[in-house]
């Protein structure tokens, strides 16, 4: 295998607080290749956020404390100065965010925000970096791009404005495009818009992106690989179709399970995971799901590793043996479904 | 309680608009143009039904709940609930109404009072409805929390120190409290995460079966939709455009929206999302300043002609009477009879 393009090792986060230690991050590795789409799944608070911002280096909060390595294009990152990372900062590695509205300049026009981006990259005329930001408008797909980039941002709808957000994104041309919940605040009908837009970016530019996203719909469409995060840890990691057809670890299980889906048949009740996900505070050792799950057993005490228990690159945290868990699976009872009309 | 009428409409929203005035000028206020939020919407609720009321946002589903809550004067039309028109009663003798009426609201942060207890938030509807005294009161707000879920200890608790879904289940509680008819559940679920978004969605399913209540229960998350609803209905820029059966809707949609909006809606399993076909809808929603004429979708149509642009389809039945839609070119109706699939429009 290639050398990956981005390597995050045994990355962990933690935030001291007035009540104690939050450990936002617990130890994540992740790879990611040339050209690839990863996906990182998980509910509010599980870590994927703060996992990415990290890789950037866009957390500055005093009471932060970071361990690990992030390892891109033979540099740690996380053994950077600040000047040196903002040299990788959107032009090597960018970012989008869930928020297109409060993420642009309200009192800028967005043809200046482009603009000025290349300038701090680049030794370019203001005209040529105009002419670039005009060709970038064009090239995500907003109409009469040469009049729109002298509006602000407030001119724009909102899936224009991430349209916007993803042109600043590419000025520079960066290897990695890191996606934060790019369509969590669009209506289903744009986030098909935006979702076309970032895989085409991958097909024309070979781009490497990681997409944020709490919505499994969203991932099985458009991610190569698939990361399912809980509580600050990696719990699953592997090929879509591994992640989607064959899920290791129950909590997997519990996601895609409480998922009102339309390619089914309608169930009478939805699957749910029994209470709610645990604290970050002071977070015990063990599996941090284990309270939730049905399946846990005394082993479950123990932290259990992220390992390749099939022996196929799909990588999961659960102390089952495989064989368990495919009877636990298959063990379930089927939901009952609603009687169905023909 | 009143009886119960099976099968009779228990609400009727007739020819409904909701049009916001857009005012220039210091002094005179002269108004330039209008917002058309809800453009002349109708349609029956019966009693122990659940009516799911999808679209974009933007589309009028909120404006149209508040309406109906009259939490908004209509600019027209009326609304008949339990046999009453509502519409133009005056606030005094809206509160009897109100009982039988109740709304939950999208942002379980926003809509409870931060500086007020969760006993004094379930208790406030009961208080100013003044269903018995003090003692009553109190052991009915501990029924209610039982009833969501939540623990009766928690009544002197402040909203802050709950969850979001626990906070969406006060609010639940809150519009149970006046035992209502009708509850008007705006986007209850999507400020959730998944796996909570499903606990609250079954207890909404719960409590239905046990207190035989009618829902009108807005989304814009089609899968959760499908699951909680009888009935469909589709709004694109203030009016609705299909109405039909759950079930059927998602089998055989026949407005062209309606198909695209489903088309849009990402499915978790790989192979299936590869497989099938993407209606990608190009554009944004045109503004409800100045709606587009003839049919308000004809814009983004990928079936449309000439005469979409002329002349607004009226709502007629495709199939069955249950299942109506306003579109001049239907689907699976005329077009599976023509055996012609239609171009994609990701070619365009």
């Amino acid at each position: 295998m290639a050398e990956p393009l981005l390597e995050v090792r045994n990355l962990k986060v933690s935030f001291r607080s007035e009540d104690g230690v939050v450990k936002a991050v617990d130890g994540v590795s992740l790879t990611l290749a040339e050209g690839e789409t990863l996906g990182i799944v998980g509910e509010s608070g599980s870590g994927k956020s703060v996992t990415m911002m990290s890789v950037m280096r866009l957390i500055t909060d005093p009471n932060a404390r970071f361990e690990g390595e992030v390892i891109y294009k033979g540099r740690d990152l996380m053994a950077l100065t600040q000047d040196q990372i903002r040299g990788i900062r959107g032009a090597g590695i960018a970012m989008i965010f869930q928020d297109p509205m409060t993420s642009l300049n309200p009192v800028h026009r967005v043809g200046w925000q482009i603009a000025e981006q290349i300038r701090a990259h680049e030794r370019i005329s203001e005209k040529a970096a105009r002419a670039r930001a005009i060709a970038l408008l064009n090239s995500v797909g907003i109409p009469h791009a040469s009049e729109r980039v002298d509006d602000y941002p407030h001119h724009f709808s909102g899936g224009m404005r991430q349209r916007v957000m993803i042109a600043m994104a590419l000025s520079c041309s960066p290897d990695i495009l890191i996606a934060d919940e790019p369509t969590t605040a669009l209506d289903v009908t744009i986030q098909a818009q935006i979702l076309r837009l970032i895989k085409e970016l991958r097909d024309d530019f070979g781009t490497a992106v990681v997409l944020i996203t709490h919505d499994m719909g969203v991932v099985a469409e458009t991610a190569d690989r698939v990361a399912v995060m809980y509580a600050g840890r990696i719990v699953e990691q592997g090929s879509r179709r591994d992640v989607f057809y064959q899920p290791q670890h129950p909590y997997t299980w519990g996601l895609l399970g409480s998922i009102a889906r339309l390619d089914r048949p309608k169930p009478k009740r939805l699957a749910t995971i029994p209470g709610l996900p645990p604290s970050l505070l002071n977070l015990a050792s063990g599996c941090a799901f284990r309270v939730r799950c049905a399946h846990r057993f005394e082993r479950c005490l123990q932290t259990p590793p992220l390992l390749d228990r099939l022996g196929n690159g799909h990588l999961d945290a659960c102390h089952l043996e495989p064989q368990a868990k495919k009877d636990a699976r298959a063990g379930a009872a089927p939901p009952e479904l609603v009687e169905d009309a023909p | 309680m009143s009886t119960g009428h099976d099968g009779d409409a228990l609400l009727r929203v007739e020819h409904v608009k909701k049009h916001f005035p857009i005012r220039k000028g210091i002094l005179l206020q002269r108004e330039v143009a209008r917002v058309h939020a809800v453009d002349d919407v109708s349609f029956d609720l019966r009693s122990g039904e659940t009516l799911g009321l999808v679209g974009e946002s933007g589309c009028g589903k909120s404006t149209l709940a508040r309406c109906i809550a009259r939490l908004y004067e209509l600019t027209s039309g009326s609304v008949i609930f339990d046999g009453r028109d509502i519409s133009r009663l005056p606030r005094r003798r809206l509160r009897p109404v109100r009982r039988g009426l109740q709304m939950v609201f999208q942002d379980p942060y926003a809509s409870l009072n931060p500086r007020k207890r969760v006993g004094t938030i379930i208790s406030d509807p009961l208080r100013i409805h003044r269903r018995g005294n003090r003692g009553e009161i109190k052991r009915q707000v501990r029924q209610l929390l039982e009833l969501v879920g939540l623990s009766p200890e928690h009544v002197n608790r402040y909203p802050h120190e709950f969850s979001g879904g626990q906070r969406q289940r006060i609010g639940v509680a809150r519009a149970l409290a006046l035992h209502p008819r009708l509850i008007i559940a705006d986007e209850p679920v999507s400020a959730l995460d998944v796996s909570i978004r499903a606990q609250v969605i079954n207890l909404l399913d719960d409590l239905q079966d046990e207190l035989s209540l009618t829902y009108i229960f807005i989304a814009h998350d089609l899968g959760v939709v499908r699951h909680v609803s009888d009935r469909i209905a589709v709004m694109y820029l203030g009016k609705i455009v299909e109405i039909s059966p759950a079930e059927e809707l998602y089998r055989r949609p026949v407005h062209p929206y309606t198909e695209a909006l489903l088309s849009a809606v990402p499915i978790p399993d790989p192979d299936l999302s590869d497989q099938r076909e993407h209606i990608v809808l190009e554009g944004d929603v045109p503004s409800p300043v100045a709606p587009p004429p003839g049919c308000r979708f004809h814009p983004r149509c990928r079936y449309a002609t000439d005469i979409c642009t002329r002349e607004e389809p009226p709502l007629v039945a495709h199939g069955s009477p249950d299942h109506v839609a306003a579109c001049h070119h239907p689907l699976s109706f005329s077009r599976a009879a023509a055996g012609g699939t239609p171009a994609s429009v990701e070619d365009a």
